[in-house]
């Protein structure tokens, strides 16, 4: 990710800012300039979501990509937030914990670097919701 | 002073390193370091966690407990050792992390162990001329112990947060005192991985000595006595250091009890008396009179003495705990720790 590409998005990043649709009710994230419902006529505002859901389906990386090798094992899962949108998302628990329906919430973690001397990337992950 | 905590949050990693699996690694005898530091085990931080996002967590609590605007935070300010960053600030990623962004100033600190502290006595200052209304201080590190190094047993991870203000005070700052020499007891060069230490320097002519100076310097300056507190926190580098310098003082074991979290956490570096204070502080009634000496290598003493207000009841549960963080942990063995601490290159 380059660092202009990460600036711009590091809002989103941060504290899971995306937009709804103030005529449809419509939530979308990552945000969306335009409601896909309403078109033209739909009136898209910041929305901040509570960080809170539920995992829709996952699956467990054992071989990855050199940026996350010391991750592996790890559980890279789409996650439905409870005001209805989905994004894909790691949680960070033990891979024989996680389940479909495991109740989830955000944390802040890092989520990747540019070597050691490139820029470090922050972001929401998820981590399993205490009963 | 009408300055005082208006809110408090804490962070600590999930996972634990017994002190016996990294003496096992290096044939020492475990027993000998765990009498010796009253030590039993320490924070781990996970692969992705460093500094910022423990800072992070911890300001998130801390704005959650009392239902904080973080709009209103006009400054912030990060004690670390171990800042992400030799040049780029950790702050400027939390306040934009808290939603405390644009309309603040902000700067990491760096004083060994006493950071955080000097973070408080800079929003004091802030806060008390009315050129801000809320300051956060934040005390965080993910603290670097050389392997095979007396430090490896001890250097933890784990953060604190306080929210300085005028209204709404959950603790009075009912004043403080600051005790400072040039001591080489300490330090990390720049580009190095892990610090340097005098050894047992860093004993008497650097921590007894400042915690001490400090201490009886606060005392003396508002005519109070150690039987004029309830709870009394000192630095915990271990658990030996805080519980001599306590009966030095002329402080009890009962006083000191519930802020030392050392031997269940290791020593948080920036975040080690702060960590005790916010232990102390959930279990604290209105009224009780805390006392409270942090000491950073190099080396100075902050002291500062509180006295809890009534409100303290209305936003002890807003966010987790001390206690409720350091239970149901998740022990891993060495070579997991050198993962997570990156002693393992690839």
């Amino acid at each position: 990710m380059s660092v202009p590409r990460f600036w711009r998005r590091l809002k989103n990043l941060y504290n899971l800012i995306g937009t709804r649709c103030e005529k449809c009710g419509g939530f979308y994230y990552p945000p969306r300039n335009m409601c896909p419902k309403c078109r033209r006529n739909g009136v898209i505002v910041p929305f901040k979501y509570k960080g809170t859901g539920e995992v829709v389906t996952f699956t467990i990386v054992h071989s990855a990509a050199k940026d996350y090798s010391m991750l592996t094992p790890y559980i890279l899962a789409i996650i439905k937030l409870d005001e209805g949108p989905r994004l894909t998302s790691q949680v960070i628990c033990d891979p024989s914990e996680v389940h479909i329906g495991m109740k989830v919430k955000s944390a802040f973690r890092k989520l990747g670097e540019e070597s050691d001397r490139g820029m470090i990337y922050y972001g929401t992950k998820f981590i399993p919701l205490e009963k | 002073m009408s300055v005082g905590i208006v809110s408090y949050g804490v962070y600590i990693p999930r996972y634990r390193i017994k002190v016996e699996e990294i003496a096992k690694v290096w044939g020492a005898n475990a027993n000998s370091i765990i009498d010796g530091l009253m030590v039993y085990e320490k924070s781990v931080p996970d692969m992705d966690e460093d500094t910022i996002t423990i800072a992070v967590e911890a300001a998130r609590n801390a704005i959650n407990r009392a239902g904080i605007n973080p709009e209103k935070i006009e400054a912030l300010y990060t004690g670390s050792e171990s800042h992400p960053y030799a040049v780029k600030p950790s702050s400027t990623v939390v306040a934009e992390a808290v939603g405390a962004t644009p309309d603040l100033t902000l700067a990491d600190f760096e004083f060994a162990c006493k950071a955080g502290t000097a973070a408080i006595q800079t929003c004091m200052g802030m806060v008390d001329s009315d050129m801000i209304e809320l300051g956060m201080a934040i005390g965080s590190d993910v603290s670097q112990g050389a392997p095979g190094d007396a430090l490896e047993y001890t250097a933890a991870a784990g953060g604190v947060a306080y929210i300085i203000g005028k209204k709404n005070q959950v603790a009075k700052i009912e004043s403080t005192y600051s005790f400072t020499t040039d001591t080489p007891d300490f330090w990390r060069r720049e580009g190095m991985p892990y610090p340097e230490h005098g050894g047992r320097f860093t004993g008497e002519p650097g921590y007894f000595k400042h915690v001490t100076s400090a201490a009886q310097g606060l005392m003396k300056r508002m005519g109070t006595k150690p039987s004029d507190y309830d709870y009394a926190v000192f630095h915990q580098p271990n658990g030996k250091f805080p519980t001599r310098v306590a009966k030095m003082l002329g402080f009890t074991n009962e006083q000191i009890k519930p802020g030392l979290v050392v031997p269940r956490l290791g020593n948080t570096y920036s975040g080690s008396c702060m960590m005790g204070l916010a232990a102390t502080l959930d279990i604290a009634k209105p009224d009780d009179r805390i006392f409270m000496t942090s000491f950073g290598s190099g080396a100075g003493s902050d002291a500062f003495s509180f006295e809890v207000t009534d409100k303290i009841e209305e936003i002890r549960n807003g966010a987790p705990s001390v206690e409720k963080l350091l239970a149901n942990p998740v022990y891993i063995n060495y070579a997991t720790y050198a993962r997570h601490k990156g002693k393992i290159k690839l």
